[in-house]
């Protein structure tokens, strides 16, 4: 199964023809995702990796059946490319632009309202079921086919979270990059929801960072709901109050957005968390065995 | 961003909202005669700086005659102002702001933002104005009111006068209906992160007067909002920081010995805490950025460098979008090129991984590798440590 994305999903680009959307397209060609075209207003009718491009998104999926989009525009442009996007009918788009201003972010949430569907992102490093299908920007070859679900705000930490468990021989079912934005389109508690309802998946990891309450609020949902185990990993505990740390969303409000806190909240709603990001790797194999003992099942 | 009171204020006034009479000054015979233009018989001398709590570190005062505020300014202007926000360094005040000062009746706190759990502009007011709302939120929760706007629609009028029945203004809930629409529409257009007025009051003679602004701007809208890129002050800001920015960098002073030069936000932040993890503290914060060239690479070094509490430097990239040989090619360069007199600790992984420790390898430089982020910690620490014991 996975989540959001897997072998069947039909994957457009957006600004397909752009020199990150043209390395990353064939990058996620070369391993196994389904892309069925692209759409640059303007260039519609011409093929690139050849492919067809098309004016329109409506267009591209009337013509495709694409049911994915992947949004390698600028910031300044993205919210416009996904709303189109929206407007088009596609399940999933993945908008990977960081530095898209706040308030056009807080628009298109009320455009979503009602509309099903599912945005991650923005300033995000994408999506990717290993093997099946990689919408976005991350190095496919650290990736590995297995059954833990991986779900980040950071793209850099998503890779060292998943290289470490790679180098134990722990494959990811689906790996989710939400973005490092205030306000994005996929909260952790979405991710979370579908990863317990997701067969392929085992053990959930929670990469979040310092800011908001997203990941305590999952937490809270995952220690009531969830019959999965879930390990968690809050960055930024070392990081000074009330300045902006890289991403837009992680900055230190108040008391209770500080990693610490999260991590002590996380922890006391029962769940099993991280303080060293070195050892991500090692706590969900810990995890995962003591899952596969208690199930009987083992882990694959 | 953000920028000085007597600039909200300025903008709010753009928006008819009613701000006290005044006026900014560099010297303190400005700030006398200014006082006379103003006329009246009590006049408030204001430091701006953007750091608040400027009240309680004296950074605003009030006099009684011209002469009295020339006195003022020219204590204030030149004069280090350490607030608790500012630590312990202060920040220099090279400005001032004169203004008429008003006759309060009641003061009120209202302040508009963006609210990252509801993902709406959110309105706060609360009749317990002129304080730290940090506080009013922790012992009086009850006294803070919340609206929230839907984007679709806007600012309703009957949430205004929700808003002012609550905090006690029932009786004036036209004009206040005026003001926070005002705000709101200003929030809107200028792509504001924060705007507050704290406090906001009503004179005696029955006017809602914003006596104090803040306002802060959303980075990624400046494109767009060019009159307020104009409003920006570097002396407000770390040097290190304006330059880091120019080249493309994301860095941030923190009072640490060890050195940070990472790829991406989240690892930055991963790295600081493993550093911190190991017994150590990181001297700063720094993303280098997808596609970063080793022009880049150099830069950071630069910066980095620049801050004479650094006694070790640790380098780790996790390339997705960036590539390692380009980084290697950046380290390498810069050790040549700069010198460097403390240890360099280099952790690459992901795309051109290979290529990259083969650069570092036969750079013939003394650079050390390590093979993962733990050992990269352990290993800057451990040198940062090293630095430290030896007498200068």
């Amino acid at each position: 199964m996975s989540v959001f994305v897997d072998r069947d999903s039909k994957v457009i680009i957006q600004g397909f023809t752009g020199q990150h959307a043209t390395f990353h397209a064939e990058e996620a060609m070369n391993t196994g995702t389904q892309i069925v075209g692209g759409v640059t207003p303007g260039k519609g009718g011409t093929t690139h990796l050849g492919l067809p491009v098309f004016n329109s998104v409506a267009e591209a999926v009337e013509e495709t059946g694409a049911d994915v989009s992947g949004i390698f525009v600028p910031p300044q442009v993205a919210t416009d490319s996904l709303l189109e996007a929206v407007d088009a009918g596609v399940g999933v788009a993945v908008i990977i632009a960081d530095g898209v201003p706040v308030q056009d972010m807080v628009r298109t949430k009320r455009y979503l309202a009602g509309r099903s569907t599912q945005i991650i992102g923005p300033n995000s490093p994408g999506i990717i079921t290993p093997g099946e299908c990689k919408v976005g920007i991350m190095p496919s070859h650290i990736y590995s086919k297995g059954r833990v679900g991986v779900v980040s705000r950071s793209g850099t930490l998503n890779y060292e979270a998943v290289s470490q468990m790679t180098a134990l021989g722990l494959g990811q079912s689906t790996c989710v990059g939400i973005g490092g934005d205030p306000v994005n389109g996929t909260d952790f508690k979405t991710v979370l929801q579908a990863f317990e309802g997701d067969d392929e998946t085992d053990v959930i990891v929670m990469i979040g960072e310092i800011g908001g309450q997203q990941e305590v609020e999952a937490a809270s949902w995952a220690s009531q709901y969830m019959t999965k185990p879930l390990v968690a990993f809050i960055a930024g505990v070392s990081a000074p109050r009330g300045r902006r740390m890289g991403h837009a969303g992680a900055v230190i409000a108040g008391e209770s957005d500080t990693a610490t806190a999260k991590l002590d909240a996380i922890e006391a709603l029962g769940h099993r968390v991280v303080r060293n990001p070195a050892d991500i790797g090692d706590t969900v194999l810990r995890t995962v065995k003591e899952a596969g003992d208690g199930a009987g099942t083992g882990a694959s | 961003m953000n920028i000085h009171e007597y600039q909200a204020k300025s903008l709010l006034r753009q928006y008819r909202v009613t701000t006290p009479r005044g006026e900014v000054v560099y010297t303190s015979r400005a700030a006398g005669r200014v006082a006379e233009e103003l006329g009246g018989q009590r006049w408030v001398v204001k430091a701006q700086i953007h750091a608040g709590g400027r009240g309680k570190a004296g950074g605003v005062k009030i006099g009684n005659s011209p002469a009295r505020i020339a006195e003022i300014a020219d204590q204030m202007l030149g004069s280090t102002l350490v607030t608790a926000q500012t630590g312990p360094a202060g920040q220099r005040v090279s400005r001032v702001l004169v203004e008429r000062a008003s006759r309060i009746e009641r003061e009120f706190y209202l302040s508009l933002v963006v609210d990252r759990e509801s993902q709406r502009i959110v309105v706060v007011a609360s009749a317990e104005g002129g304080v730290d709302i940090e506080e009013v939120a922790e012992s009086n929760r009850d006294a803070i009111h919340t609206e929230y706007v839907d984007p679709g629609v806007g600012l309703l009028d009957f949430q205004c006068r929700k808003v002012a029945t609550a905090i006690g203004l029932g009786n004036r809930t036209t004009s206040f209906t005026r003001l926070i629409k005002r705000m709101y529409r200003l929030f809107r257009d200028l792509d504001c992160l924060m705007l507050e007025v704290n406090p906001f009051i009503e004179t005696e003679d029955g006017e809602l007067v914003a006596l104090d602004a803040k306002m802060s701007f959303d980075d990624n809208a400046l494109f767009r909002q060019g009159d307020v890129v104009e409003l920006r002050d570097f002396d407000e800001e770390d040097p290190k920081e304006v330059e880091a920015t120019g080249h493309g960098l994301n860095y941030i002073a923190l009072d640490g010995s060890v050195g940070c030069i990472v790829n991406g936000a989240g690892l930055a932040m991963g790295t600081m805490d493993a550093i911190a993890h190991h017994g150590g503290r990181p001297a700063n914060f720094l993303d280098v950025g997808g596609g970063a060239s080793p022009e880049k690479i150099a830069n950071a070094f630069r910066i980095v460098l620049k801050d004479p509490n650094v006694r070790a430097i640790l380098v780790n990239i996790f390339a997705g979008i960036n590539r390692c040989d380009w980084i290697a090619t950046g380290v390498v360069q810069a050790t040549r090129d700069q010198e460097i007199d403390v240890p360099v600790i280099v952790r690459l992984a992901g795309t051109n991984v290979d290529e990259g420790r083969r650069i570092l390898d036969e750079s013939g430089l003394e650079l050390i590798q390590a093979a993962d982020l733990d050992d990269a910690a352990a290993k800057a620490v451990e040198a940062a440590q090293a630095r430290q014991e030896v007498p200068a």
